[in-house]
């Protein structure tokens, strides 16, 4: 690590970003796990239940079912985007392309608008009298409102929103390999497949990394999107995520502290995916 | 490597497949926006965006999202200047310790200190304020900005900060006269990339606004689409114009956008 000057004022530097980020961040994240060991409804004084509401959220079938819909979502956040991604750029990369940044610019796009317009527009989409439909050849058919596609649906929103991003990560990963590797398996007479198993997939490692660990955590947060799309959690709770039932839990159900346990275990899980990522990856951030 | 006309082809034919994927809906909504109100009547209907605008006060909504972003960008950019100068040039006990607390917030997710939050500043007699509505978000931002700007200070060259020194100028001159003029693109970087955080943000919003007129644009766009009276023509003109900022200077800087989601992209 670079020396840099002995200086006491640095702290002075630092004093005020610490200051916002320790009030407004560190302290809420701590309060968090205190009240996580309460019974509290906002309102009344709480009961310290120790961590009854953890064991609920084990137990719970509510619960249960928001963090299985976010498994169902990050298959579609972020499996599906990193696969189609790592198609797209290593096609990309074997052809020059006319134009390409104004594919790239496209193709980015979803990620820069905001979740609650992206809502209204695919809820348009999925609507009975909406474009879907049409294609499919099956009018009237409410893909939102039906308990068994509800959660694809907005599945298929979160993988229209990430796959710009996973590209565009590995379209800058494929640009740093040096062309010498590629000449080297074109050489041994390597077709696009085995290229791309021997050299552009291990050269990507770490943009995998990072592409998985944004997307996985993006799905774990998941809110705008299902709280514009499936209003009280879609039909018959069938696209409860766990941040749209922090929301419910704090502000409509009187749970406080179950709503700031699953905030804990969130926080925990984002954790868990950053860690176990960027090692699989080998240090995702150069 | 030249690649044969059919592979060529099949580039274009899966490129083109999945850039009408990605803008087919914003493309859909756009048209909408410029729909009659009444069904069956053709034309183009500018005036939707007027009434949007007008009806249920989304003009208010708009100022609302342009004071809170502006806030949060210039404090932001402020605070993580400062921050990540010190943590990039000099040495001081603790550098490491209070450095790696900072970018533990990479990774905490907004929802998981909202409902503590909410109820901090409810005490404090702060929610439904705009105060509510920029500190938390300048402590997220703050987190990425030492990180991302931490990175330009410790690539600076020590040659220019040392002839800096011989010229006389203190720390404070250097950071301000030579640093940060030459940092400008990680600077427009980083508040390119929190006006888009700050500006879409609808959680944080939903859950410190319970009165009408501190609601920002994505919130607005919400109670906006609740009501039976309002037309699809118009909800799609007031989505188009909480989009339309941010994709404007999207399209205006996105190589730097894109750079920037790319090399800072540990944030989640």
């Amino acid at each position: 690590m670079a020396a840099g000057e002995p200086r006491r004022v640095g702290y002075l530097y630092v004093l005020p970003a610490l200051a916002v980020y320790g009030l407004f961040l560190l302290f809420p994240l701590l309060h968090s796990g205190w009240l996580s060991l309460f019974d509290w409804d906002g309102l009344s004084p709480g009961t310290w239940t120790g961590l009854d509401n953890y064991v609920e959220l084990a137990t719970e079938e509510g619960a249960a079912a928001a963090f299985g819909h976010a498994a169902v979502l990050v298959l579609f956040f972020s499996v599906l985007p990193v696969c189609i991604g790592l198609v797209l750029a290593t096609v990309l990369h074997r052809t020059r392309v006319r134009g390409l940044p104004f594919f790239r610019t496209a193709l980015f796009l979803p990620q820069v608008v905001a979740m609650v317009v992206v809502a209204v527009a695919w809820q348009r989409i999925f609507a009975p009298d909406g474009v879907l439909n049409a294609l499919l050849g099956t009018p009237g058919r409410a893909w939102l409102g039906d308990e068994s596609t509800a959660l694809l649906a907005v599945g298929v929103v979160g993988t229209w929103v990430q796959t710009g991003l996973a590209m565009v990560l590995f379209l800058g990963g494929i640009g740093k390999i040096t062309g010498d590797l590629f000449d080297a398996v074109r050489m041994d007479g390597a077709g696009p497949v085995r290229e791309f198993r021997t050299v552009i997939l291990p050269s990507l490692r770490p943009e995998i990394g990072v592409a998985l660990t944004l997307t996985v955590i993006a799905a774990l947060r998941t809110f705008d999107l299902v709280y514009m799309m499936t209003p009280q959690g879609g039909p018959g709770g069938s696209t409860t995520v766990p941040a749209y039932e922090i929301y419910q839990r704090a502000f409509h159900g009187g749970q406080v502290g179950s709503a700031a346990a699953m905030g804990v275990a969130i926080t925990l899980l984002a954790f868990a995916v950053t860690f176990v990522i960027t090692r699989i990856a080998g240090g995702g951030r150069r | 490597m030249k690649a044969s006309a059919a592979e060529r082809a099949g580039t274009y034919l899966i490129l083109g497949v999945f850039t009408v994927f990605a803008l087919y809906p914003m493309v859909a909504i756009l048209v909408t926006a410029l729909r009659s109100e009444v069904a069956g009547q053709g034309g183009i209907h500018w005036e939707n965006f007027a009434a949007a605008w007008t009806q249920a006060r989304f003009g208010s909504y708009l100022l609302n999202s342009v004071l809170v972003s502006i806030c949060v960008v210039a404090l932001s950019l402020l605070l993580s200047v400062l921050a990540a100068y010190a943590f990039g040039t000099m040495r001081f006990r603790g550098r490491e310790v209070l450095f790696y607390l900072v970018l533990l917030g990479l990774t905490v997710p907004a929802e998981a200190v909202v409902v503590p939050l909410y109820f901090d500043l409810r005490d404090l007699g702060l929610t439904n304020t705009y105060a509510s509505l920029i500190f938390p978000q300048v402590a997220q931002s703050v987190a990425f900005g030492v990180f991302w700007l931490r990175t330009y200070f410790r690539s600076t060259s020590r040659g220019i900060v040392e002839a800096a020194r011989l010229d006389g100028a203190g720390h404070w001159q250097t950071l301000w006269r030579i640093l940060v003029p030459m940092g400008r693109p990680a600077m427009v970087t980083l508040a390119v990339l929190v006006f888009m955080w700050t500006w879409n943000e609808f959680l944080l919003a939903r859950v410190m606004v319970t009165g009408e007129e501190l609601r920002t644009a994505p919130l607005g766009l919400q109670f906006f689409s609740g009501p039976a009276t309002t037309t699809v023509p118009l909800l799609a003109a007031a989505s188009v114009l909480v989009a339309l900022p941010v994709v404007v200077l999207y399209l205006f800087l996105q190589r730097h956008f894109i750079r920037g989601m790319v090399d800072g992209s540990v944030k989640g």
